[in-house]
């Protein structure tokens, strides 16, 4: 670890990686329970390379990502309430209900989804950045991808022209080695993701994903980059997800050994609150605080996502079209 | 007929004309796509834009039609108004799931927050003996999908006063322009820049009382010239200009069928699952009662687009079997 956190950073990066996985274990129990439906995909396990990565950003940033998305919402301060009322079809969800697990958005936080279209975001995360730099802004896109986006062919068209264009943009190569139930080396010719932008003059590098300093630095080195109108950077997040792919993944493709390997070595949130009072001296009863905390903000979302009203059968009509015209 | 208000000119020029005069009144308009800049468009549409704005409104794009159309719905959501050009709709197959799934979809996705205000334009159907990959409409693809304006001019007036309210629409339009018309001249070009016509209102371009002939862009004029034959055999045919597939202005052919029971529904695409069928089943939902003869839709045969210039004519709608549907719903035949 580096000696650059200070503790109150140190305490708000161990909050933002507990509140991402109490909640997701969360939003599995109401899975379970039948209030959440259809697909479901935890970001458990991966906790670090988002909140690593949003602590460099700037409130003028875009981020955008696929469907393993909660993580990325939740890091980025949008409510938890509205994440899970929205898992739950809920009129007070983000998209009041009309968009679930994959398709949540939040105008105030600069998060554009949510996409459940392998690859689809790279292209719209490339023309985010495009908008930075025609508006001269000073922000950048972050848009994410895993492995397993990381195939698809209109990733190397963005690449290609990010790079022609020199747009402020950061990709994002969340590496689980797993797209849904294929390995890595069962989908990938080459597996060095983070040096796939070469032949487009595009600077990678592979970075620890389940250790929050490592993924801060890399990202504050990519993010500088962007910013500095260099154009893109790639960052490969060396991570692992626990559960599986979506809720009805049972996960046979790989061991229970090589899973619990990781959990046991790895883990991002164990091994930084081992840090926290080993490192940084920071006393237990701290982080029980900030532990009982997201306690009670997970089960006031729960509670919230029950208790909210499905949306009126009237909302089944609007939003196709928007009726204001730009007046010029 | 001439107007003191109106113009002549091509629908080419009046395309460009629109697309600049909405690029002088909104910094956050630019048309990107392939050889738009400095080679001025494929087929010249873009004449002369970059030189007028430069090269960060008009922009140039590699050969990679999926992520362009990603990147336009992108600047989109950033607070952009991007006009996509696709060098043909032919090419849109290449990005269509950003244009569905990105574009269209995305509003509804998140309750109401995004929005897409992007336009995709281009010339779309067949042109003259290129082939199956490049005659291809998508009108009822388009046509189909909630969350998207099509619309698709025939005369030069509508095409630009058109393309400047899809430039200000809110939500993705998809534009579908005519190879062919390019370089036709029609004298209703209005030189206003504040001149717009509404998406969504067809066009009586011939006021007629014993049959209604329906259509779009090219096939517009192939319903005129049939009209004039039917009219030499005591036939009044009025042809409705849709101008907009959707939302399709039901109202203005359903009155139409009021008046003259009896419905040709005419489009350069393929019949299965077309904007024919469609026109039958307004028919069938809101005209029932008024109709004297079943509905015919006139449309491209149910094959890809041959090359041999004999059975691409045979493949297309042509003036004299929109003459013969005329007189079939007249009993005339």
């Amino acid at each position: 670890m580096v000696n650059s956190i200070s503790q109150n950073e140190a305490l708000q990066a161990y909050h933002d990686m507990l509140l991402i996985r109490r909640f997701e274990e969360r939003a599995a129990q109401l899975y379970g329970m039948g209030l959440i439906a259809g697909f479901c995909h935890l970001y458990i396990g991966q906790e670090a390379v988002v909140v690593g990565i949003q602590s460099v950003l700037k409130p003028q940033d875009t981020i955008i990502t696929a469907y393993r998305d909660h993580g990325h919402m939740l890091a980025c301060g949008m409510d938890p309430r509205g994440v899970m009322a929205e898992l739950t079809g809920r009129v007070g969800g983000y998209s009041k209900g009309k968009g679930g697990s994959m398709h949540m958005f939040s105008r105030e936080k600069n998060f554009f989804g949510g996409h459940g279209i392998v690859g689809a975001q790279i292209p719209i995360g490339t023309g985010l950045a495009f908008a930075h730099k025609y508006k001269e802004d000073g922000g950048i896109c972050v848009a994410s991808m895993g492995d397993g986006a990381a195939n698809q062919g209109q990733v190397y068209e963005s690449y290609n022209m990010a790079s022609l264009w020199k747009l402020p943009v950061v990709y994002v190569i969340e590496n689980n080695r797993y797209g849904m139930g294929t390995s890595i080396e069962r989908s990938s010719a080459g597996d060095t993701y983070y040096e796939r932008g070469k032949g487009w003059k595009i600077p990678g590098e592979k970075v620890d994903g389940m250790n929050y300093a490592n993924v801060k630095e890399a990202a504050l080195r990519a993010t500088t980059h962007a910013r500095s109108g260099k154009g893109p950077y790639i960052l490969e997040m060396d991570t692992y997800r626990y559960r599986g792919h979506s809720m009805s993944d049972p996960a046979k493709y790989r061991s229970k050994e090589e899973v619990e390997h990781i959990k046991e070595q790895r883990d991002p949130i164990d091994h930084f609150r081992t840090y926290l009072t080993s490192e940084l001296k920071i006393k237990e009863n701290e982080i029980k605080e900030i532990e009982e905390k997201i306690k009670a903000v997970v089960l006031d979302a729960v509670e919230f996502s029950k208790t909210s009203p499905e949306p009126d059968p009237s909302e089944l009509y609007t939003d196709v079209l928007k009726e204001e015209i730009a007046v010029s | 007929m001439t107007n003191p208000e109106f113009t002549s000119m091509t629908v080419r020029e009046a395309l460009r004309d629109g697309m600049a005069e909405e690029m002088s009144l909104d910094d956050t308009v630019f048309v990107i796509g392939e050889e738009v800049a400095e080679y001025n468009g494929a087929y010249k549409v873009s004449q002369g834009l970059l030189d007028m704005f430069g090269p960060k409104r008009v922009v140039d794009t590699p050969i990679t039609e999926h992520a362009i159309a990603g990147l336009g719905v992108g600047a989109a959501f950033g607070g952009l108004r991007p006009i996509v050009e696709f060098m043909t709709f032919n090419f849109s197959m290449q990005a269509i799931d950003q244009i569905i799934n990105s574009a269209a979809k995305t509003l509804y996705m998140s309750g109401g927050q995004m929005g897409c205000p992007i336009v995709f334009r281009g010339p779309n159907g067949a042109a003259s003996r290129v082939g199956a990959q490049h005659s291809h409409c998508f009108a009822s693809w388009y046509a189909h999908c909630p969350g998207l304006k099509v619309v698709s001019p025939y005369s030069a007036g509508d095409a630009k006063a058109l393309l400047k309210s899809a430039i200000r629409d809110s939500n993705p339009v998809i534009f579908l322009e005519n190879e062919l018309l390019y370089g036709h001249s029609f004298d209703d070009v209005s030189q206003d820049p504040g001149y717009v016509l509404p998406i969504g209102k067809a066009l009586i371009r011939r006021a007629g009382k014993d049959v209604t002939l329906t259509a779009f862009s090219i096939m517009v004029d192939k319903a005129l010239k049939a009209a004039e034959i039917l009219a030499e055999q005591g036939i009044d045919a009025e042809v409705i200009d849709l101008r907009t597939l959707r939302p399709l202005d039901t109202e203005t052919i359903v009155k139409s069928v009021m008046k003259t029971n009896r419905l040709v529904s005419i489009e350069e695409s393929w019949p299965f699952a077309g904007i024919g069928s469609e026109m039958a089943a307004l028919m069938m939902e809101e005209a029932f009662d008024y109709l004297d003869a079943p509905v015919v839709r006139v449309t491209g045969v149910d094959v890809p687009m041959p090359y041999a210039a004999n059975l691409e004519h045979l493949a297309l709608p042509q003036v004299e079997a929109i003459v013969e549907a005329g007189k079939k719903v007249c009993y005339r035949s």
